[in-house]
């Protein structure tokens, strides 16, 4: 074969001519449609089994197809979904639930209380592979009159209608769901919520349809696209292309530059996620002064207003403001003389540092390894020699469950429902898989909490907890972080607290 | 003889692909990190552990794990992925068509790329112009391919925005294929749309794959082309009164392209490898953008289906490029 000048010439002008084919470019919004650029892949569908049930970032894709027993407001505060109204007994043996009337599936079907009382007794079925089955077998023997459903209580756990606007708390079709199966569910998903599955490219994208059944206020838009967009470069550059009208979860600085520009604006907001450091009762940690030290030596606003561009919120307990059990009157202040005469108490000093390790993940929250350097730096000052080590989720986790963790430990913990027992709780009691401290201490101040029927009495127990934990230095809470969402300035946007970014909540502009 | 080859060589890949498959289960078992803690939600206690545990297979022995796996693929089955609970083969053999596309793109380009350059090289050899593709080369060599990612994302995707950024088709196109080869179906059904708007979303991350490896052809072409203008035969040609770009493209380019034969061969092993990276960043939805996310998650069933094919693959690519070799290579064919 030969190619001669023309030939040459001729293929090159095609290749070039590729890019500036009409329909090559789109630009994202129109009247009827959205599209966002989101973090996380959706990689099943059935939100109440396997990993990406306990995804917390993924929860709001699942939000736009399915219901929650119970919603949660943009402040954390909960609000009817398909239960309409719910509470214990006054002596805590049973439950009772009324099931909202006139709500269909998305293809029509009715939504009844059979397929409340099936999605909960699935959701308690630990062979269905439901992580959080542990609190939904807590009641069970379930009754039906009308909308109303009873059941009695197995075992008393007292955020249980927080749980059900949380983490598997959403209601799937029994009917539907028997006749197709797993697989068939899992190809054509459906449920009771603003948006319906239209087309999903596994990895790519997912493309939502209006639901005209939806109970609810109509939704902003006919379809909503979104492309799931891992790379947070290709995420700004999607936003900033035109290629999308919403996107989350970028790096700060980008989001001040974007929302600088013409057409762009965003919201920035508190969520229920915090950076903290883990303290394992092992080594050094075992001595007082050490952890309080390095508590106290710790200037939280600095890092924010540095590392962070002042997108975040220090904290002193692992419940942030906006929790239910979050009490401002328990600090922990940035003293580092303070933390120079404890070590000194302790036999250390800079010339004779305590020496520990610290271990971080890198690039896994916003400045996370970073933090943890400039916290290094801080320690350095008053006689800590901190030794990094980089970790990645997966082992931290690992690490974690096994108590293997090193005396020091980042971490991010989120609360969506902000209720105590889902932080301080699990984070703290000795005994859970999730803490690494073990103390007898706390764990009598906070196991009685688990069971506790008077809900005050609980909340106020839990504070309690925090203080103690606070005065003996048993965690280093660091901040609440902030979410930045990018968006159209033609659109309307609702931030939640909890993080989700629903597509429910984004409407065009009046 | 040739029976005998092939069946020493089907053996060799047989032995390879146990060994990948020991190294990969073994590995990933004992590298820290596991699905179920990955899964655990507040208030999980031992026993919700050890249950979940037991429900995904992790509560046996490595050995009897390892046996129970492998007598599975032996039969075809390899496992179901924790996160997308689908067999493991029919996700990596979905996402397959997606990464052998942009593979394949990626190294036309760098085959155009670095012919191109080669050819001007050697045709202008001494002058600018090769001072020039010299350049061009230092910098493709030097530049890996994720950094010519970010890089034509910010030309193509914000500057001039003419390019796709993400993904490997337009959401609003309905595609009705029957493969997920979407290039060759598209233009095979005369799915002029498709293939167009296919080809707007993969110029990028071909591009980005293809740089570093159109600049190493560039370099091995031209110093072999020269080598090949001082022979006697580029000589004769001249005297014929070819043309200097006849005698290059016309007489000394097929000598010529042996060595870069071979390098093609090796390095699309490593383009191949290099797509994990670039998938992610252009949120391509080929089997390194899953490899990741079966990383991430832990997805042990997922992770070793991923690298048997990959390592197939590598196999499969090898063979070719020796049986290749061999037929454009008069004294091996002879030999």
């Amino acid at each position: 074969m030969t190619l001669n000048r023309r030939d040459f010439i001729g293929a090159s002008g095609a290749f070039a001519a590729l890019a500036t084919l009409p329909g090559t470019q789109v630009l994202a919004q129109s009247a009827t449609d959205l599209t966002i650029a989101y973090n996380i892949p959706v990689q099943a569908w059935d939100p109440t089994i396997g990993q990406v049930a306990v995804n917390p970032v993924l929860q709001a894709i699942y939000l736009a197809v399915y219901d929650r027993y119970i919603a949660q407001n943009p402040d954390l505060s909960f609000g009817p979904g398909l239960l309409t109204d719910w509470g214990f007994s006054e002596d805590r043996s049973t439950v009772t639930m009324t099931v909202r009337e006139g709500v269909k599936w998305q293809n029509g079907d009715p939504m009844t209380p059979a397929d409340i009382v099936w999605s909960l007794e699935r959701a308690a079925n630990p062979e269905t592979g439901n992580p959080i089955s542990f609190v939904w077998e807590k009641i069970g023997n379930y009754r039906v009159d009308g909308q109303t459903i009873t059941a009695d209580v197995l075992s008393f756990e007292p955020a249980l209608f927080k749980w059900m606007a949380f983490l598997t708390g959403f209601v799937l079709p029994k009917d539907y769901y028997e006749s197709v199966g797993a697989d068939g569910f899992e190809a054509a998903p459906i449920g009771t919520g603003p948006y319906m599955v239209d087309a999903f490219e596994r990895g790519a994208f997912v493309r939502l349809k209006a639901n005209p059944h939806y109970w609810g206020e109509a939704p902003g838009f006919e379809t909503v696209t979104i492309k799931f967009v891992t790379d947070v470069t290709s995420r700004v550059a999607e936003i900033e292309s035109g290629n999308a009208d919403v996107t989350l979860n970028i790096p700060y600085e980008e989001y001040d530059r974007l929302i600088a520009k013409p057409g762009l604006t965003g919201v920035a907001i508190p969520i229920t996620d915090i950076g903290m450091i883990f303290l394992n009762d092992i080594e050094v940690m075992t001595d007082r002064n050490v952890r309080l030290a390095a508590h106290h030596a710790i200037d939280k606003q600095l890092i924010i207003d540095r590392l962070l561009r002042g997108y975040g919120v220090p904290i002193s307990t692992l419940e942030a403001p906006g929790y239910a059990a979050y009490d401002p009157s328990i600090t922990v202040a940035y003293d580092p003389e303070l933390s120079v005469k404890l070590l000194a108490d302790s036999g250390y000093d800079t010339d004779n540092p305590v020496r520990f390790k610290i271990q971080t993940t890198r690039g896994f929250k916003p400045k996370d390894y970073e933090m943890v350097q400039a916290i290094v730096g801080m320690w350095r000052k008053v006689g800590i020699e901190a030794e990094i080590e980089v970790y990645d989720i997966a082992k931290h986790f690992d690490l974690r469950a096994a108590d293997e963790l090193a005396p020091a430990a980042f971490y991010n913990w989120g609360n969506a429902i902000g209720d105590p027992s889902t932080s301080t709780g699990y984070a703290m009691f000795g005994p859970s898989p999730h803490s690494v401290w073990d103390s007898q201490d706390v764990i009598d101040a906070i196991g009685p909490l688990f069971g506790e029927t008077d809900e005050d009495a609980r909340i106020e127990g839990y504070k309690a907890a925090s203080r103690l934990i606070a005065q003996e230095g048993y965690v280093i809470p660091l901040l609440q972080y902030v979410m930045p969402i990018v968006y159209r300035d033609t659109l309307d946007l609702t931030p939640y607290t909890s993080g989700d970014l629903l597509p429910q909540q984004i409407r065009p502009k009046a | 003889m040739l029976l005998r080859s092939i069946i020493s060589r089907l053996i060799a890949v047989a032995i390879t692909l146990f060994g990948v498959a020991v190294v990969v289960f073994t590995l990933i078992r004992v590298a820290p990190g596991n699905p179920i803690a990955m899964m655990l939600p507040p208030g999980a206690t031992a026993a919700d552990i050890a249950r979940l545990e037991a429900l995904y297979g992790f509560d046996k022995s490595l050995p009897e794990q390892f046996v129970i796996w492998l007598k599975a693929v032996a039969q075809g089955d390899f496992g179901t992925s924790i996160i997308m609970r689908q067999p493991v083969a029919e996700l990596v053999l979905e996402r397959l068509p997606a990464t052998l596309e942009l593979a394949l793109m990626a190294l036309l380009l760098a085959v155009a790329l670095g012919g191109l350059g080669a050819v001007v090289g050697a045709r202008f050899r001494g002058r600018s112009p090769e001072l020039g593709v010299d350049l061009g080369v230092g910098v493709g060599l030097s530049v890996p391919d994720f950094l010519w990612g970010l890089l034509l994302i910010l030309l193509f995707g914000v500057l001039w925005p003419v390019l796709q950024i993400s993904g490997r088709v337009d959401p609003r196109l309905a595609v009705d294929l029957s493969t997920n080869f979407y290039i060759i179906e598209g233009l095979l059904r005369g799915q002029w749309r498709l293939v167009q708007d296919v080809l707007a979303h993969m110029l990028m991350p071909a591009l980005a794959l293809s740089l570093p490896l159109a600049a190493m052809i560039a370099q091995v072409l031209k110093q072999s082309l020269k080598a090949e203008l001082h022979l006697d035969y580029t000589q004769l040609a001249r005297v014929r009164g070819l043309s200097e770009t006849r005698v290059i493209v016309s007489e000394a380019l097929r000598n010529a392209a042996l060595p870069t034969l071979t390098l093609i061969g090796v390095q699309f092993t490593f383009l191949i490898g290099g797509t994990v990276i670039v998938e992610r960043l252009f949120a391509y939805e080929g089997l390194g953008n899953m490899a990741i996310e079966a990383v991430i998650n832990r997805d042990l069933p997922l992770i070793q289906g991923i690298v048997l094919l990959f390592a197939l693959l590598f196999i499969v690519i090898n063979l070719a490029v020796d049986l290749t070799y061999g037929l454009l290579n008069p004294r091996l064919r002879h030999g």
